[in-house]
């Protein structure tokens, strides 16, 4: 399958980049990893007049820990992320994510910042960004500014990107002692968007209760969804199997799957809640909890 | 739609090409390179059939546009024999019967170089996850994992 014709640009700076999508706005697309956007021109399920490849801008690619934060920049490879040492030793929940994206060729090529731009659903990124709270940031016609991740998801394949504004850096706040998170996600085969996939991130206090949960689900809606109601059942209770039963059945009642070849909405949303139990369990775990 | 004037390395040798926009690395290789080693499977990014080293890591051709590739290294299944002889890992395909209809193997053999590369001794399992994105309908695997680690083995005589 070969795209419909476009034009291919290759700024060499941020700031050519940018005036690219100014000059073509609708037109233009962002050209990162390509792993999503290339099938979909191929398949032509999308379209565009100009590619603009910030593949070959320097200093995007970096992840480190920095004022009180963990930084990605949004061209880092995913497979940069599996094989950083400062991921798999500080950010389970990112490790345990990066490895079921796609396959290991995929990741050799697809980007973090790729993964959240795209606004799939069925990204992976997507819910444990939400479970960790990053933001987002964009850089644009007139400068930089830094989007929360709760704000950034609007609907199916939308984000609050413009088209003029091309996504930098992912910045997520170090965890503080007694945290924990895990990603569980159940699909079909490698390579599969998730039939349902959890994103649990918590910080436990000195008592054992949980002091901060973030909790979302992958492919359960048109967006990734948070489940704040899940969160809030949590807050301040010991992590005993009955409370984690309660907010996994909150989180589930949360999420509105649609029916395809992965299952139906009630397996999805059963799915959802088992995962979602799991994914608490092994953060409550990795925080040094029961 | 613009051309672009791309020069790539392919198994070592710097090969000119004027491209559009919308080519596809994979048919850069086998319609403008004549490389036809390199196979076109799924087409949809799911198979590995299309797998090529860029600047050494294993990428699936088929979602990599040809003029992504300008200025770059890409190597294909043609640059693994040397002088006459088979690449170990080739020679570990050989020996151990590691495919059958041959689809999917150019892929095979690519991603096995590219784990044989940064690990001399992978473990089954991570040479199973190394070939989960080349899909093999043939084999049921077992055999081609055979075949990787009697290429690890020849590797570490060396």
């Amino acid at each position: 399958m070969i795209p419909a014709g476009f034009d291919y640009h290759a700024p060499a700076t941020l700031s050519e980049a940018v005036a690219l999508l100014s000059r073509y706005g609708e037109g233009a697309k962002v050209l990162s990893g390509g792993q999503s956007l290339l099938p979909l021109l191929k398949l032509r399920l999308g379209h565009a007049e100009h590619l603009v490849d910030i593949g070959r801008i320097p200093g995007l690619e970096y992840v480190k820990e920095e004022g009180g934060m963990l930084r990605i920049g949004g061209r880092t490879r995913e497979s940069a992320l599996e094989q950083s040492e400062l991921i798999r030793g500080r950010y389970p929940i990112l490790y345990d994510t990066v490895r079921v994206i796609a396959d290991p060729l995929v990741r050799n090529l697809a980007t973090v910042g790729g993964n959240l731009a795209h606004g799939d659903p069925g990204n992976d990124h997507p819910a444990t960004m939400l479970a960790l709270g990053a933001q987002v940031v964009a850089v644009g016609p007139s400068g930089e500014r830094v989007i929360p991740i709760d704000k950034f998801f609007l609907g199916l394949f939308t984000t609050a990107l413009q088209p003029d504004e091309i996504l930098t850096e992912i910045r997520i706040p170090s965890p503080p002692p007694r945290s924990g998170g895990a990603y569980v996600k159940l699909e079909r085969k490698v390579g599969d968007y998730a039939t349902a996939a959890a994103a649990a991130q918590v910080t436990l206090g000195a008592n054992g209760a949980f002091d901060h949960v973030g909790l979302a689900l992958t492919n359960a809606g048109p967006t990734p969804v948070r489940s704040q109601d899940a969160e809030d059942a949590l807050i301040g209770k010991r992590p005993t199997d009955a409370v984690i039963a309660e907010a996994a059945r909150r989180a589930a009642d949360a999420s509105s799957p649609t029916p395809d070849r992965r299952g139906s909405v009630e397996y999805k949303r059963e799915m959802a809640r088992v995962l979602a139990g799991r994914a608490l369990k092994q953060a409550v775990q990795r925080a040094g909890g029961q | 739609m613009a051309t672009h004037k791309i020069t790539v390395t392919v198994n070592g040798a710097a090969r000119a090409a004027d491209v559009e926009s919308r080519l596809l690395l994979v048919h850069l290789l086998r319609e403008s390179f004549r490389l036809t080693g390199t196979h076109i499977g799924c087409d949809t990014t799911h198979c590995g059939a299309c797998t090529v080293l860029l600047d050494g890591q294993p990428v699936k051709s088929c979602t990599v546009l040809a003029v992504q590739a300008d200025g770059r290294e890409v190597s294909t299944v043609e640059g693994l024999e040397r002088d006459g002889k088979l690449h170990p890992v080739q020679e570990g395909f050989w020996e151990k019967h590691g495919l059958q209809c041959g689809y999917c193997t150019p892929g095979m053999l690519m991603t096995g170089c590219a784990l044989l590369a940064r690990t001399k001794e992978p473990s089954e399992q991570d040479i199973r996850e190394a070939i989960s994105g080349n899909l093999c309908r043939c084999t049921g695997y077992v055999n081609i994992v055979q075949a990787i680690q009697y290429a690890a083995a020849k590797l570490r005589e060396r």
